[in-house]
């Protein structure tokens, strides 16, 4: 173990191009693997780009009813005019969706940078000191992991914005509501590594030069337990939008003035779907699908090439990186209930650097 | 077929019990320990929401708000206690809590234990047929994936996963309910039964909630279908989802287990491979699989919220959402917090199946 860590620690630089996180796994991965990881990356190519581009590829912006003050009409069928058709609200469905990218990501990188930030500094504080502190977070943490997100989620867009917002106050909402729901997900990940890199030889040697412990733990562990942040961060991602599109559904949206957003669309296109006029349901509906789709193959794949089970049989060998810690997508790979799985798997649980696989 | 699978592994160890007594004492103390682990869970919970919900004011404040003169709602807020100290407020809160009285709702003065009993079932029944569908879908599709792994089945196989992940169950729910609903005619829109099915039902003397089960005390053939052709697009809805998470389960396990020795040695000895994976390599990956299934209650009964009100079914995620709209706080503080329990008792329940069938788990 401690070998293997030297190792990597000693070696020369690589390449620009083997260093960068994505490009590394496209140049690692074959055949199918390879395919669903571009298809994924092209699909998030698009879903950023629309979002730059939103004021120029929308034809109206997303809280105009009217052109030229004749209203566009309330839930007209898709029509030169109105390529998607328009609402209940007599806004323009595919303006709408454009913009909606704009809030998608407001929300991603607001709750992705939060949880970041606040997770990894609680799992570096409490995988580095232990103490009475860890005991108790660890606790909080499973419990609101065990805990239906969504759920958790209400309760703090009630919380922060009491159930109705502008944009920002919207944007805050679900942000705030994902982060809390993220936290233990980066806590867990970074402590896990913070334990085991705290036993390594470089940090005890840091220490014996009389390192601070603030130089250690941003100097020595910090650097070495982010391996598998990437990976966390283009999963939480998909399920941010999701967690936003479901608190908008139920009515937790932002208000159509202020931002576009998808599910509140969706929420209101509830009672369209009943007297079969689709197309108020369908596009929204199809943007998050794609926007997820796009992010969760990127986040399947990177899965995938880093769990050393999974990775494609031919190129095992010249893999290096990331660890495949993640319970972030349900289901991805083994994830150990509270009962714990310890010892299932023997022999599958240390990877090619000596590192440990497990949750 | 694969239920049966799981239904006969799961009581094999049962029947093999005294071949496990020998070691009983463990397991009772594992079963303890566990337990015990429940209390600190829920009561962590109760306390997160309890004071995430009072950052905001008071419920009564926030219910009514507006509607009355400063004078009547301070007089409201004396009456049920919520101008003393937040402490108080709390320990009496988690006092009431520990002999099961939740509270009343405010919108509708009901206990909320009552609004459980109401709702709850309907919401177990939606959980259980889209559970079937979750099976019945994702482990054959998961163990024909592991099969062909990396080829054209598994690749089709797992991007069909990954997109049931990635439609939102309530959107997934719309179009499903355009399609075979508004447009094709076959099944109905929303609800749990049709007025008329749903009169016969009421009529039982001893009626149980589940409509299922009451469809089939009415003796009426055409109860039992009119309830069962309501549940079938609310059911693949939440359970195309679980499906998917089941697939990708069964298919990274059973590849664990298909690289093993004993799967070799098998397939040298000349086993069928369908026998082979059905039996060598599927069983022994069924144990992660089952404590998953643990945790997927937890994003199952979100999916049931969502679903619920996708479908107008009217079970514990409508009620839910209903309560939200009217800003009814202590409802949805009562809802949230008897969630918190069936998760935590839930996940007991399969952490200690999973110790059953594996002893590894008990240490």
């Amino acid at each position: 173990m401690t070998a293997a860590s030297t190792t990597v620690s000693a070696a020369p630089k690589r390449r620009l191009r083997d260093r960068l996180p994505v490009v590394h796994q496209v140049r690692q991965s074959v055949g199918l693997q390879r395919g669903m990881l571009v298809a994924g990356l092209v699909m998030m190519g698009v879903f950023i780009l629309t979002s730059f581009l939103a004021p120029l590829l929308a034809p109206y912006g997303f809280a105009q009813r009217k052109v030229d003050g004749v209203a566009f009409g309330t839930q007209q069928p898709p029509s030169i005019e109105h390529p998607f058709g328009t609402t209940v609200g007599g806004y323009d469905v595919l303006s709408r969706v454009i913009w909606g990218t704009q809030t998608a990501i407001i929300v991603i990188v607001v709750a992705v940078l939060l949880s970041i930030f606040i997770g990894v500094a609680l799992g570096l504080y409490s995988g580095y000191f232990g103490g009475w502190l860890d005991r108790v977070l660890v606790v909080v943490c499973d419990a609101i992991y065990a805990f239906p997100s969504l759920l958790l989620a209400i309760v703090l867009s009630i919380v922060i914005s009491g159930g109705q917002s502008d944009l920002w106050g919207g944007v805050l909402a679900a942000a705030g509501s994902i982060t809390v729901v993220f936290i233990p997900q980066y806590f867990r990940v970074i402590r896990a590594e913070t334990v085991r890199i705290k036993a390594e030889a470089y940090v005890e040697s840091a220490k014996v030069l009389g390192a601070s412990n603030t130089r250690v733990v941003f100097k020595h562990v910090l650097r070495n337990a982010t391996r598998t942040l990437p990976l966390i961060i283009t999963l939480n991602s998909s399920e941010a939008i999701l967690t936003m599109a479901a608190l908008g559904f139920l009515g937790f949206g932002i208000e159509p003035t202020a931002a576009a957003e998808w599910g509140y669309d969706l929420n209101k296109a509830q009672s369209d779907v009943t007297s079969g006029i689709w197309w108020t349901a369908l596009f929204p509906g199809l943007a998050i699908v794609f926007t997820v789709l796009g992010i969760t193959l990127v986040g399947e794949s990177l899965n995938d090439l880093a769990d050393p089970r999974l990775r494609g049989r031919r190129r095992v060998a010249k893999a290096a990186g990331q660890v495949a810690e993640t319970s972030v997508v349900p289901g991805g790979t083994l994830v150990a209930g509270p009962g714990g799985l310890a010892g299932l798997e023997d022999g599958e649980t240390f990877d090619e650097h000596g590192i440990e696989v497990k949750p | 077929m694969s239920t049966v699978d799981t239904l006969s592994t799961a009581e094999g160890p049962a029947s093999a019990r005294p071949a496990t007594k020998s070691q009983g004492g463990g397991f009772a103390r594992y079963l303890l320990v566990r337990f015990l682990l429940i209390f600190p869970t829920i009561f962590i919970l109760v306390t997160l929401v309890f004071f995430l919900m009072r950052t905001t004011g008071d419920p009564i404040t926030a219910a009514q708000g507006g509607r009355l003169s400063p004078e009547a709602l301070a007089e409201l807020r004396a009456a049920a206690g919520y101008d003393r100290p937040l402490l108080i407020q709390y320990l009496e809160y988690l006092s009431r809590i520990a002999v099961f009285d939740f509270g009343s709702t405010l919108t509708t003065n009901r206990p909320v234990i009552d609004v459980l009993l109401t709702y709850g079932p309907a919401t177990f029944e939606l959980v259980f047929y889209s559970l079937i569908i979750a099976f019945a879908v994702g482990i054959p599709l998961g163990l024909a994936a592991a099969y062909y792994r990396d080829k054209a089945p598994d690749a089709f196989f797992r991007v069909l996963a990954i997109f049931w992940y990635a439609v939102p169950i309530f959107f997934a729910g719309l179009l499903l309910k355009l399609v075979f609903a508004v447009w094709l005619k076959w099944l109905p829109v929303a609800g749990r039964a049709s007025v008329g099915a749903e009169l016969q039902m009421q009529a039982l003397p001893n009626k149980t909630g589940f409509y299922t089960i009451d469809a089939i005390m009415t003796g009426n053939p055409a109860v039992l279908g009119d309830v069962l052709s309501h549940v079938v697009l609310p059911g693949i809805a939440l359970g195309l989802l679980t499906a998917g998470i089941f697939l990708r389960l069964v298919r990274t396990n059973v590849i664990g287990t298909l690289s093993t020795d004993y799967v070799d040695a098998a397939r040298s000895r000349g086993v069928a491979e369908s026998r082979l994976l059905r039996k060598h390599a599927y069983r022994p990956a069924l144990i992660p699989i089952i404590t998953v299934i643990g945790l997927q209650i937890a994003l199952l009964l979100a999916g049931a919220v969502l679903t619920e009100t996708t479908f107008e079914w009217k079970g514990l995620g409508f009620a839910l959402a209903e309560f939200l709209e009217s800003r009814d706080f202590v409802a949805v503080q009562g809802i949230v917090v008897l969630l918190a329990i069936i998760v935590a008792l839930t996940n007991f329940i399969v952490d200690i199946i999973a110790a059953f069938i594996d002893p590894r788990v008990r240490f």
